[in-house]
């Protein structure tokens, strides 16, 4: 199985990104040359295997027999409150198009 | 004291002529400014002179206060993938163009904290992506290549390859990198510099501009093990409020261990119980794709580690090959994820013309990225897509579990892993440059390392071909980054290969 060039068009626009005929093709063949070397992991038994969507998961394992060490190995939410000052200007400062500190985009509505 | 052999000293010994006042932070300051402002490897990409001689000032002041902080008044340059308050911050993108950031990186912070003077920010591959430091689009007129303090025809490495070059240059005497697949220690062993990636988590992501947040990891590189050791103590430290991510783990001093049994076979008793360092071998990181050259000079650095009282044993990494796959599948697909936020509305460049709201975003980011990011998009893209996650990401996400288990397996039988950074010394600008796959291939033997989020350094070991350094990946468990650096320490007391200085760097 390869892609095509409707994928890559496809793939674009997913991506918001836009390729000229050119571009597109060569994007094309590097992906399917990519792609060859990733159909070995297809040969790979993961039956039974937990996917490992972070690091600190498989530390947590790796740590289990020391309470201590794995207290401080967990992904955690902070309080909901606030805790930073309001920076408006600051933060706007590095925006393309900004007014009575509203951040503008081109009209979406008719 | 004579101004012009500063750069040659270690952070330690510039250390000690600040103490002795021999020399003031104010000078020091200058010396590296003038010598960074004059580089020609294209290492840095800003300065803000004003501001590193206020942070140089304020430095002196404490140090005549009597503050005997290891790191006050030594200088230090950013990888410009940290955001900084005093210095624009680009990732190597035009899409970032003029941003300034409102908040310094924890990171930053903490270094500056810890008293160090920031000279500039370093170039880097786009967003940290590539292995050569060759995809830059940088908003200067005429982006650059870094190019290789030992042979300016070659690749300094990458992503940090700025860092790199700048440290092997002598232009700092340390620099702050970060590692998502190698990119701290495949630019350090190229360079022939010391940097190390501690275990996931140790280091605080935020202002960080993320590339794979699973992954991204900082930290230091500079010319010796003891030197990255206080940088590595000062930069990590739990950030509960701010990077969720970021493990609640008491801060350390990874100097500590460093002084441990001087002697002949200082590692005779560096093992488990005090028994003798045993290094793991993997044989799947020797193998056929393994240079020749590179191999001469890590066989010759295990002899010497065995001379130190290390017993090598054979291990096996069984899907080391796997890891090229999976990580170029995990990074890109969380790469798609975080640079949708680079969209032309809150920060950086927005394209000029433009129909309507989604032809502004796609011409925004077609302008704004280069050619690498994009494709790494794409493939995020569609490994997440309908249809395509379950065999693409989703299998890849086991496999990692699966290779993060074959570490612990490994680390039953020995304590530290010893390998290769990089199956050869530093290619030739341009010959990899357009064929992502061969860069993506070369990336081998530090992907494992950072899919199981583990510990990793690299530190020289020798010259290979047209007398280019040689590497060697040091690999430990989890949090194990004070038994690393005293292994290379021990080894750095015992070999010159750290301390040599690249051909016309004066």
């Amino acid at each position: 199985m390869s892609l095509t060039s409707n994928d890559i068009q496809r793939l674009a626009q997913l991506s918001r990104l836009h390729f000229d005929a050119p571009a597109s093709e060569r994007l094309r063949d590097q992906l399917n040359d990519f792609f060859k070397v990733v159909e070995q992991m297809r040969a790979v038994d993961t039956r039974d295997v937990v996917p490992m969507a972070h690091p600190i998961d498989a530390m947590r394992h790796f740590s289990s027999h020391d309470p201590s060490a794995s207290e401080g190995m967990h992904l955690r939410l902070r309080d909901d409150v606030v805790s930073e000052n309001n920076q408006r200007e600051t933060n706007q400062r590095s925006a393309p198009a900004v007014e009575r500190g509203l951040f503008l985009v081109p009209k979406v509505i008719e | 004291m004579s101004d012009q052999s500063l750069h040659h000293l270690s952070l330690v010994q510039l250390r000690a002529h600040l103490a002795s006042q021999q020399i003031s932070a104010t000078e020091v300051a200058h010396h590296f400014l003038q010598r960074a402002q004059a580089d020609t490897h294209h290492a840095f990409l800003a300065f803000h002179e004003e501001a590193t001689l206020a942070q140089a000032a304020a430095a002196q002041q404490r140090l005549d206060a009597g503050d005997s902080s290891p790191l006050l008044g030594l200088p230090i340059a950013h990888k410009d993938i940290f955001v900084t308050r005093d210095f624009p911050t680009t990732a190597g993108s035009r899409i970032l163009e003029n941003y300034r950031s409102p908040f310094d990186a924890t990171v930053v912070q903490r270094l500056a904290d810890a008293g160090m003077v920031t000279i500039g920010k370093l170039s880097c591959d786009e967003f940290a992506m590539g292995s050569a430091n060759e995809n830059i689009a940088v908003p200067s007129a005429k982006p650059e290549a870094v190019t290789n303090p030992w042979d300016v025809s070659r690749i300094p490495g990458g992503s940090s390859g700025g860092s790199a070059a700048a440290v092997a240059a002598r232009l700092v005497p340390a620099a702050t990198g970060t590692d998502t697949g190698g990119s701290i220690r495949q630019p350090a062993a190229f360079c022939g510099i010391t940097g190390i990636k501690p275990t996931y988590g140790r280091a605080s992501r935020y202002g960080m501009v993320a590339f794979a947040s699973s992954l991204d990891q900082a930290g230091p590189m500079a010319r010796s093990a003891e030197d990255c050791a206080l940088l590595l103590s000062a930069l990590c430290g739990p950030d509960p409020d701010r990077d969720s991510t970021s493990l609640n783990v008491a801060t350390e001093d990874f100097s500590r261990l460093l002084q441990a049994p001087q002697g002949d076979q200082p590692l005779a008793t560096a093992g488990k119980d005090g028994g003798a360092l045993k290094i793991g071998m993997p044989k799947e990181f020797f193998g056929d794709g393994l240079a020749a050259d590179v191999r001469a000079a890590l066989d010759a650095a295990l002899k010497q580690l065995e001379q130190l009282g290390a017993h090598v044993v054979p291990i096996q990494l069984p899907r080391t090959e796997l890891s090229i796959p999976v990580y170029y599948i995990i990074a890109p697909a969380e790469a798609s994820s975080n640079l949708s936020r680079f969209d032309g509305v809150k920060f950086g460049h927005r394209a000029k013309d433009f129909t309507d709201l989604a032809d502004m975003y796609q011409k925004t980011r077609s302008e704004g990225f280069g050619s690498e990011v994009k494709r790494r998009i794409m493939i995020g893209s569609y490994v997440l897509s309908h249809g395509y996650y379950d065999a693409y990401y989703l299998q890849a996400q086991k496999i990692r579990r699966m290779i993060a288990d074959d570490f612990q397996t490994a680390f039953e039988h020995c304590d530290v892993i010893a390998g290769p950074v990089a199956p050869t010394v530093a290619w030739k600008l341009g010959d990899k440059s357009n064929n992502p796959l061969a860069n993506y291939l070369a990336d081998i033997f530090t992907l494992p390392a950072s899919l199981a989020g583990l510990p990793g350094m690299s530190l020289p070991v020798g010259l290979g071909e047209a007398g280019l350094p040689v590497g060697m990946q040091l690999i430990g468990n989890y949090l194990t980054e004070a038994q690393l650096l005293n292994v290379a320490h021990q080894f750095q007391l015992h070999t010159p290969h750290h301390l040599k200085t690249p051909g016309g760097v004066a």
